[in-house]
């Protein structure tokens, strides 16, 4: 794992890959040659970056091409063929469940389909946000949970404009607010690193710009390293720092996205 | 104009599939054999039935048995509720056991599944005899019985519900590094809710169905009543009884149906 990632600094420093500028902040995600296959179906291989603490960091790509199963991979949720990835300083590839969950404490997760737990209100699914910080019954329910997390919850809700609905049912909540929710769940443990697998896919687009700006202006105000998977050009190029673009089974695209523009990035779909 | 050649009406079976209808056909033939399947009892039973009814009826009505027999419904029903509701409670941790892909690997859902297979294959009446020989006559073995018998029953239904629930927010609550236990109990269970529930009501009702007949074997509940009403060819109180428990099930059904339709309702 070290002479890996070692052997990736080397080729950052010597390419200007990776971030595309001297990397003088503490680098919090280094994957290092990950592929994946599914039976025989290659999604990807040799797949290399690292990122900076507090980027902004797009995943772009056509449908298929692996985004999703990546961030996957990076978080651990599913194991990669080969190639190893180290978060926070832990070796995710070779971790033990434990050590898992204790680094998995330190991030959160915003996906497409918002995940929230439908039955229960939307203070308990907030406070579900704590469990890998606070492991136990008290955190099962808002009903149990300790004031302390009561309270980061509300303020988490607050930060979101939805503490008047803390006691609605999240089932009934529109999508637009089922995905705030489910932000104020992923930022409620103060989180390190944000991860989102399109988080607008399911929204119309004004409900989708409304979450991508409070999405971003919380991450940003927390100091929070963003990786985020989308299909608009225009918030990879807006709300990202980086752009990295998978296309033909390989990491294609790995540059900042202010030297981009979208004619540019919609090659990467052709 | 075009050509146009039908399909077959019907397609020509395989030599390997005519066979199979074949030998399904002996098979039932067989059965009907070995079942003393018999057109001149089918004949001469409608005036053995009709003599049975005119005998049966009408029901003893008297004050003094209905208040007896009542008593024992009751108590069906009691021993129905207490089984079904331990039933249940345990059915829950055993489940968790037996779901793929919960909190247990691939071996212990296997001796689960496979633990409360045998449950399941063994008829309730059985279970009351083997409870009668442990604990003794009365309600307590056919309490156990029902207990036993709602735990193969939803045990597997519970698994199998909590398996198909959607993983999205399972999926969240372990990206957060929450432990397979919270993840089970915050994600998993809530989401299974209703279909828990459902499924405990079907068994409440099967429960009902079978208390009324572990009484035969003397575990508890009005079953003996029937039993003793046609060994002493006392119809017309078997006929109240038989009576009883119908209104009984048929009740019990019409309340767990609007309650189950009313809960799956509320699902989105």
């Amino acid at each position: 794992m070290t002479d890996l990632l070692d052997k990736q600094t080397a080729q950052e420093r010597s390419t200007g890959t990776g971030a595309g500028f001297a990397p003088v902040l503490p680098v919090d995600i280094r994957a290092c040659a990950l592929s994946k296959s599914f039976g025989d179906t290659l999604i990807f291989s040799d797949v290399s970056f690292g990122l900076s603490r507090g980027e902004a960091v797009a995943i772009v790509g056509s449908n298929g091409t692996g985004k999703s199963t990546l961030l996957r991979c990076i978080m651990g949720l599913i194991a990669a063929d080969s190639g190893q990835v180290e978060m926070l300083g832990t070796n995710v590839s070779a971790a033990r469940p434990a050590e898992l969950r204790k680094l998995r404490a330190q991030v959160g997760l915003v996906s497409q389909k918002h995940n929230l737990v439908p039955r229960l209100s939307v203070l308990s699914n907030v406070v579900h946000g704590l469990l890998g910080q606070h492991p136990g019954l008290r955190h099962w329910s808002q009903a149990l949970a300790p004031t302390g997390s009561r309270e980061a919850a509300m303020e988490a809700l607050g930060k979101v404009g939805l503490a008047d609905l803390a006691n609605r049912r999240a089932d009934r909540l529109s999508g637009g607010q089922s995905q705030r929710v489910a932000i104020a769940r992923a930022l409620v443990g103060q989180p390190k690193i944000l991860f989102a697998d399109e988080p607008t896919a399911s929204l119309d687009p004004a409900a989708g710009e409304d979450v991508m700006d409070l999405f971003f202006s919380l991450a940003r105000k927390q100091g929070v390293t963003v990786v985020f998977i989308s299909h608009h050009m225009s918030h990879a190029l807006t709300y990202g720092d980086r752009v990295l673009g998978l296309a033909g089974k390989k990491l294609r695209l790995d540059t900042r996205a202010d030297h981009l523009n979208e004619a540019e990035l919609r090659e990467l779909y052709d | 104009m075009t050509d146009i050649s039908h399909p077959a009406r019907f397609e020509r079976p395989s030599a390997l599939a005519f066979l199979g209808y074949a030998v399904g056909l002996v098979i039932i033939f067989w059965s009907f054999a070995g079942a003393g399947f018999s057109l001149d009892k089918v004949i001469s039973s409608p005036p053995r039935f009709a003599d049975f009814l005119d005998r049966a009826f009408p029901p003893n009505l008297e004050p003094k048995v209905l208040s007896r027999l009542g008593w024992k419904m009751v108590e069906t029903l009691q021993i129905a509720l207490a089984g079904a509701v331990i039933g249940v409670i345990l059915s829950l941790p055993v489940a968790l056991l037996a779901a793929r892909g919960l909190i247990a690997g691939p071996w212990i859902n296997q001796i689960t599944r496979t633990s409360l297979g045998f449950i399941r294959a063994v008829p309730d009446i059985a279970w009351a005899l083997v409870f009668v020989v442990a604990v003794g006559l009365g309600p307590f073995a056919g309490m156990l019985a029902i207990a036993i018998d709602t735990i193969g029953f939803c045990g597997r239904f519970f698994a199998d519900d909590m398996e198909a629930v959607e993983k999205g927010p399972s999926e969240s609550l372990t990206a957060t590094g929450a432990r397979r236990l919270d993840v089970v109990a915050c994600a998993t269970v809530p989401a299974a809710l209703p279909a828990f529930i459902s499924t405990s009501l079907f068994a409440l009702e099967k429960a009902v169905r079978s208390s009324t007949i572990l009484g035969l074997v003397g575990a508890g509940g009005i079953g003996i009543e029937l039993k003793v009403g046609f060994d002493l060819f006392d119809y017309p109180t078997a006929m109240t009884v038989i009576l009883m428990i119908a209104v009984v099930v048929i009740g019990i059904e019409q309340i767990s149906s609007k309650a189950r339709s009313r809960i799956i309702g509320e699902q989105r």
